[in-house]
Parts: C-alpha cells; structure tokens; sequence
C-alpha cells in the first residue's frame, strides 16, 4: 500500500499521535506532565524484553502499558498535592529518573542500549490502537469521568465540593495516560529494533507536550494533528536541507501567535 | 427532635488569626437557619468546615449523630451537604447543562463503565443526569438557558446554575453563601420563592447573607456570628430586638 519509508512514516506519525494522547488526557484533568517519555521507555523496554523471551506481541504490549500505567499510579500519587509549575518539575524528574535507571540497568543493555527486537509493528494494528484512543478521549468529553476531569481543570475546589473524588480522577487520569504511554512505546521498540535510554530522554516528552499545546488541549482531535503535524512537516521540509529545523520552529512560533489555543480550539457547547 | 447538622466547638484558626472561636450551632431538619453577622464574622468559613472544603483546627461535626470531622468535600457532599459558593465558582469549560451534570456525579454509577462504553453513544446513566440536570435547571427557572456557556450568563443566573448544580446531587442540606449578592429587589423576589420551594422539597437549607429583609422573611432560626463568636441566636423577631446584635452591626452608642 505505502512504500517502506512511508509505511515507517505512518508508524512514526501514529505512535506520536498515541504519545499526544497519552498526555492530553492527563491535561484534561489539568494535569500537566513533562515525564511522558519515561513511561514510553517503561513501555518499550518491558515489551521488548518479553518478546526477546518468546512472548507474543499481543501479550507484551498490553504488559509495557500496564506497567506503564502502574508507574504512572506511582508518580500521580504525589501529583494530588501538587499542581502547576511544580508537577510540571516533578514528571520532569520522573523521566529523567526512568531515562538514568535504563542508562546503567545492564539487564536490558544498560549503555549500549537494547538491539535485536523483532520488527513486530504493523501499521493497521498502530492505526486501530491510534483510532481507539481518539475515540475514548472524544466519549471520555461526555461522560461522568470525563465532566469531572474538565471539572477538576477548570476549579478543583468547586469540584470536590460537588462530590468528585480528586483521588480517583486524578489517578485514574495519570494512569490511563501512562498507559498509552506505554502502548506507544511497545510499538516504538518493534519498530525502531534497537532502544537505548536516550531515545527518551526530555526531547520526547517535550516533544510530546508540543503535540497537545499546538493541537490543542480542548479538543480530543487535537493532540492528533498536533502529532501528524509536528512529525510530518520535519519530512516535506527536507527540501530546505539544512534550514529543516529553522524552518520548523519558525512554523511552531506562527502557529503559536496565531492560534495560541492550539490549531483545534474546544468544541462548542451542544 | 435531635439536630440534622450539628458544630460543637468548631476553632478555626489561620496562622495568628482566629477566625472561629468555639462555635457551637444545631440545626433542625426542614429548617431554614440564617447566619448573619459583620464582615469577617466567620460565617463562609463555617461554611467551608460543615462542608469539607476546610478542617476545623479544633471542634466536631455531626450529620444525622453521626461523627464525620475531617471529611474530605466530596465525602461530604456524598453525605448529603451540598453548597453554593460566595464568589461563583462554575466550569466554564462546560456547557450550562452539563455544570448541572456534574452535580449528579456522586449520585451516578459507574465511573470507567460510561467512559470505556464503546458501544452506545448515549448510555441510560447519562440520559438519566441530562433529564435530571433539565429538571433543576426548571426548578431554578432557567429552562431556557441550558445551552451554551455558563460565563455568557449574567450574575443572577450564575449564581442560579450554582443552585441548581448544587440540587442535582440530591442533598438532604443546602447550603446558600450570600445568593442574593448583587441581585436587584425582583430578583431577591424570585429567590425567596426558590428557597421556599427548595424547603418544600424536604430540604434543610443553611444561609449566609447580608440582605436583611430576605433573611427575615425566610429564616426559621437565626444565628448571630460576631468576630468569630456566636453572639445571639434564635427566631428573628427576637433577633431584631436583640441589643447584642444591634451594638454589633450599629455600635455601641
């Protein structure tokens, strides 16, 4: 159907469109976390090294993003007293934490990294995942869960007074985004067939935030074009050849004057 | 009859400054009970203790006899203790309906099923809040304004949506900061006959407000906080004759 080199493409696009989903759903509940790329890695070693044992991919991936998800119970439990700029430091210092912990495990190659994954990513398979994660974020807009998630971004104190458990939803948030987090992750790891900690470093997860902010954190399409758009416009840029990334923030910082809501504002009220 | 609500002893202080000082009140169930006092008397911090939004530094709260100092806000709202708040505090990244909706929250189930529902678009647990957000919306008279977003609203109707927000969870007590705050002699009409009808719908209502001539006429009992003190309390015919109340607000001559 693709070429090679666009089928990776699309592969690339689709675990940043998962990876933007993995933080907006956390921002929704205006939790801003600067650490996705340490879940990635959680993600991507986890199911990496289950499939290097003989496990099959449809078991290791689910495995990378429940730990995932576990890790991210881990550092949103401390998140509930904390808000801001200050939780903004704290997933900073959880990634890098997680990045330094695979630095120097040697059980999964430590420095030299992790090679010889199993090329196990399929594009229909990061497609349906992708797909998913869209529409739960789009129905996550008009549920319970989702209206004490906006709720508790727009004023917690008025949210709990209204009977929404801060605990629950802001965990539940935390963790869910972690997850697909590490959904990404799995699905970089057998793709990309060789990981090392770096490839997770604090560009990822800035990179991440960069999805939602430009996409637009209101909007549940938003952190995917947001994704599609950060990762593809690098590729039609290679004609300007070195100027690439000149080029590329110049974009981001027009994007940023003219549409400071992101390039999908919050759907209308119904 | 034992108290529906009961403070006993509640201190409150914040740093050096005492805002509460051993502040003991009842109240009956199907009442109206009023708090007036002076600015900085200690009445919205009441408030913040009986519902959870602040700890008592000393002092005990009962529901129904039943202990639940130290309850966070939504344990207390589950209880059956909803409010409104002074400054308006709404959603503003919700339509006007849907800040109604999250009022049924503690009263809906199943927080993951509804979310994860991949199926049906529109689940019975939401059509159920909807209809029941629609219906508070009547009660508080705004069945015309459900749409759109609650800062289009003027202030009267805010704080209106914050009723009915607060009615959706179904509580067995009300509490009012200050609703008639910036409305004009009409709409202070309209709001006594609200709080009637909320009265008549079995629930205790608790009231803190300045406009003297609504809380005379839709008062039960009133308690006087001076200071962080209480000072008078009782129906409020006797509350207009008493002298401490009087020096309070006009001095002592």
């Amino acid at each position: 159907m693709l070429g090679g080199y666009w089928e990776s493409v699309a592969i690339f696009v689709g675990i940043n469109v998962l990876m933007g989903m993995s933080l907006y759903v956390p921002m929704a509940a205006g939790l801003i976390s600067l650490g996705q790329g340490g879940f990635m890695a959680i993600g991507a070693y986890t199911s990496a090294v289950l499939t290097k044992q003989g496990w099959s991919f449809g078991i290791a991936l689910p495995a990378g993003a429940a730990l995932a998800a576990v890790a991210g119970l881990i550092v949103g439990a401390p998140a509930l007293r904390i808000r801001g700029i200050y939780l903004m430091i704290l997933t900073l210092g959880f990634g890098e934490i997680v990045r330094v912990f695979f630095l120097n495990f040697e059980p999964t190659g430590g420095a030299t990294g992790l090679g010889g994954i199993a090329p196990l990513t399929q594009l229909p398979w990061v497609v349906i995942a992708c797909a998913l994660a869209v529409f739960v974020a789009w129905r996550l807009r008009a549920s319970r869960l989702g209206r004490a998630m906006i709720a508790i971004h727009e004023d917690d104190v008025a949210a709990e007074a209204m009977g929404i458990s801060l605990v629950t939803v802001k965990l539940f948030a935390f963790a869910l985004g972690a997850g697909l987090a590490g959904i990404a992750g799995a699905f970089y790891a057998h793709q990309a067939l060789y990981i090392d900690a770096n490839q997770f470093d604090f560009s990822r997860s800035a990179l991440t935030f960069l999805y939602v902010v430009l996409g637009g954190p209101a909007n549940p399409f938003g952190p995917m074009v947001g994704a599609v758009v950060v990762t593809l416009l690098p590729e039609f840029l290679r004609v300007v050849a070195d100027w690439r990334m000149t080029f590329f923030g110049a974009l981001l910082v027009i994007a940023a004057i003219w549409r400071p809501d992101g390039l999908l504002r919050a759907p209308t009220f119904k | 009859m034992t108290a529906l609500l009961q403070a006993e002893g509640v201190t409150k202080t914040f740093g050096g400054y005492t805002a509460l000082s051993d502040v003991s009140c009842e109240v009956e169930p199907g009442s109206v009970h009023a708090f007036i006092g002076p600015n900085g008397a200690g009445k919205t911090t009441l408030f913040n203790i009986v519902s959870g939004v602040l700890r008592p530094t000393t002092g005990r709260l009962f529901y129904q006899g039943q202990d639940y100092t130290g309850s966070r806000a939504d344990q207390v709202l589950a209880m059956g203790v909803a409010r409104n708040f002074q400054q308006v505090r709404l959603f503003h990244g919700l339509s006007v309906v849907e800040n109604v909706m999250v009022g049924c929250h503690a009263r809906m189930g199943g927080l993951l099923r509804d979310a994860l529902n991949l199926v049906s678009p529109k689940p019975a647990t939401e059509l159920a809040a909807r209809e029941r957000a629609l219906e508070m919306l009547a009660l508080v008279g705004m069945s015309d304004r459900v749409r759109g977003a609650p800062a289009a609203l003027t202030l009267v109707d805010q704080r209106r949506l914050e009723i009915a927000r607060a009615l959706a969870s179904a509580p067995r007590v009300l509490l009012l900061d200050e609703p008639a705050a910036g409305m004009n002699p009409s709409d202070v009409n309209e709001l006594v006959a609200l709080v009637r009808s909320i009265k008549t719908l079995g629930i205790t209502i608790l009231l803190v407000e300045h406009h003297m001539r609504f809380v005379m006429t839709i008062a039960d009992t009133i308690t006087v906080l001076s200071a962080g003190r209480v000072i008078a309390r009782g129906p409020p015919a006797a509350i207009q004759r008493d002298e401490n109340v009087i020096a309070a607000y006009l001095g002592v001559a």
